[in-house]
């Protein structure tokens, strides 16, 4: 149930846009431009938090690493698209790396604090650099040039920030598949177990922590691009926390879940602030009923499973 | 170097290891009893603020603010866990954080409908608002002195409740064992509804304390939380002599990092780049240090001996 309305979701998504333009609402498709990268981020989030049980609570790091990537060189006047992505997959793979590599470490809570910890560290490094703006962020004038598409138009943009969602998804989805992801995932469920069947899980573990910050490293960049504009505040702890909250309001057992979810969570955010100046009180409270009542997330409730 | 800078940059140092205990302290209770992770803490620091502010808007007197604020912070502590805290304790970590930062955004537009979107000023009365001349010539603000004075004195209390008293007895063996001390007929319901209401105390002390340099924000308690979590891991989890130790010596190395490292750096590179990098490094120091802590020593400095 949940995979067909995962479907439905991104058959609306690729329709969505011209749908909007022709509507004379140009506006919608800045949102769902939002929304894919954002689901992009929070499906690469999936792949450590929900499959790997690793409670990551810095991937916001990634984004702004990934738009940084495409911010700094733009500031040198370099606009190479494929430059950006390079630098924004390798950039963040890297820290992924290193910091994972303390980070697997540790087990529980302390994970989930040694990674915000270090995504602070980003996070500060960047506010202190007066070169690249500091706190006040830097303008991208110009978009990542690619040979053949041109991203200043808002809908190619939004078609590459979609093919990079897809795969995201497609990547997901075939490791947690195999055999490779077989073993994160049997080392979230049993450490112990998988230990003794004969698996160095914490190189799996390292590999997936990754490859999730290179591919949110991905959405970052097209993040970037698309608010031509980047500040350390898309990196700020709480930017982690909302990527985590879309991930477990839409399901993390489920390929679609973290879709589902950022879509929810945007719908949301901009249902209740268009409805109300405190859209954050009925948006925290609803935020702490579903992690009271509902379990699962919008996949869970869809397969009929309860808290 | 100058030695009265140092000394002053010393004692402000110690300011801001004396706020960081009093969050830290509840923070570290709260997680080493209830194994709870309470992202919201500094929501009531930002509530005692504001219930300062407005009372002493209302009395004239800072100290008469003070002394009713205090128990309305406990009680809104107190109301967070009865009707949110209390359903989680069995859940896991990522429950915690996800229902807490609900309760952030719940508290920061609660405050904002209730005081708008300015932030509050509080007046100092003249008693405490001039300046001290202290042995060997340093000029000090007076409030900046009573700040440190006061957080130490607390810091006794309580030390003194937890190791002298009833109540702080059944903390101990809550902490230790919440099961046998529930066997033995203590009521681990209501010893964990008081922890809970204290820590807000020494949260919402916290942010009256600070209130009148800084002044009552929207939010001001969300960059000092997280803060307050890198004491509680690096004193170790649980640990209030570990949190009293780690809060010092972050705050000092904070304000002393931010004040000395450029110096330090120019001694090993040129002043271009320590100009630019010691900001950066600065900023990270003590991120730097609870990863250090986390990779070395995962159970902190100082874990509590139990358990």
């Amino acid at each position: 149930m949940s995979r067909s309305v995962g479907w439905l979701l991104l058959a609306a998504l690729a329709a969505g846009p011209p749908l909007a333009l022709a509507a004379g609402q140009p506006f919608y498709v800045d949102i769902l431009t939002r929304l894919v990268c954002l689901a992009a981020a929070a499906t690469s989030l999936n792949l450590i938090l929900g499959h790997g049980g690793m409670i990551s609570f810095g991937h916001a790091a990634y984004i702004g690493i990934g738009a940084y990537a495409v911010g700094i060189p733009a500031y040198y006047e370099i606009h190479d698209g494929w430059l950006h992505l390079l630098l924004a997959v390798a950039c963040s793979a890297l820290f992924a790396l290193a910091t994972g590599a303390v980070a697997l470490r540790t087990r529980g809570v302390y994970f989930i604090m040694i990674t915000m910890a270090f995504a602070q560290m980003v996070f500060f490094a960047v506010v202190s650099i007066e070169e690249y703006g500091g706190d006040d962020g830097l303008v991208i004038d110009i978009r990542s040039e690619f040979p053949l598409v041109d991203l200043e138009d808002g809908l190619t943009l939004y078609y590459v920030c979609f093919a990079v969602l897809l795969g995201t998804l497609y990547v997901v989805h075939r490791l947690v598949r195999s055999r490779f992801g077989m073993v994160v995932e049997g080392a979230r469920g049993n450490e112990r177990r998988m230990a003794s069947l004969g698996f160095a899980f914490y190189r799996h573990r390292l590999a997936a922590y990754t490859l999730a910050g290179a591919l949110c490293g991905l959405s970052g960049a097209m993040l970037g691009n698309f608010t031509n504009f980047i500040s350390p505040e898309m990196m700020d702890w709480t930017r982690s926390g909302e990527l985590i909250f879309m991930v477990v309001l839409g399901g993390t057992s489920a390929l679609f879940g973290p879709l589902m979810g950022a879509a929810a969570f945007l719908l949301l955010e901009e249902l209740l602030s268009g409805w109300t100046i405190y859209w954050q009180l009925p948006f925290g409270l609803l935020l702490i009923l579903v992690v009271l009542f509902a379990r699962g997330g919008l996949a869970g409730l869809l397969e009929g499973r309860r808290g | 170097m100058d030695t009265g800078l140092v000394a002053a940059q010393l004692l402000n140092g110690l300011q801001l290891g004396v706020l960081l205990f009093l969050l830290a302290s509840g923070l570290t209770l709260i997680f080493g009893i209830m194994d709870f992770v309470n992202l919201a803490h500094g929501s009531l620091y930002m509530v005692g603020a504001y219930f300062c502010a407005e009372l002493a808007d209302a009395t004239d007197s800072f100290l008469l603010a003070v002394a009713l604020a205090l128990p309305a912070t406990a009680l809104v502590g107190a109301a967070v866990e009865l009707l949110v805290v209390r359903r989680l304790y069995r859940r896991d970590h990522l429950d915690h954080v996800l229902a807490t930062f609900g309760l952030i955004l719940c508290f920061d537009a609660l405050v904002q409908m209730i005081w708008g979107p300015e932030g509050m000023a509080i007046r100092l009365p003249a008693w405490a608002d001039g300046r001290q001349i202290l042995p060997g010539g340093l000029v000090f603000p007076t409030y900046r002195l009573l700040i440190i004075g006061a957080g130490l004195a607390v810091a006794a209390g309580l030390y003194v409740l937890v190791t002298k008293t009833r109540l702080g007895m059944r903390i101990r063996a809550g902490a230790s064992n919440p099961a046998m001390a529930g066997a033995l007929g203590i009521d681990i319901g209501l010893v964990f509804t008081l922890v809970f209401a204290l820590g807000a105390v020494m949260a919402g002390l916290a942010g009256m304390m600070i209130a009148p340099i800084t002044e009552a924000s929207i939010g001001m308690g969300n960059e000092i939380v997280i803060t307050a979590f890198v004491v509680v891991i690096v004193g170790g989890i649980g640990s209030i002599r570990g949190a009293f130790v780690a809060a010092l010596l972050i705050g000092l190395i904070d304000t002393m990092g931010r004040s000395f490292l450029d110096m330090g750096l120019k001694l090993s590179m040129s002043a271009q780049a320590a100009e630019t990098s010691a900001p950066a490094l600065s900023a990270m120091l003590i991120y730097i240090l609870m990863a250090s802590v986390l990779a070395f020593r995962p159970q902190g400095l100082f874990p509590p001996k139990t358990r």
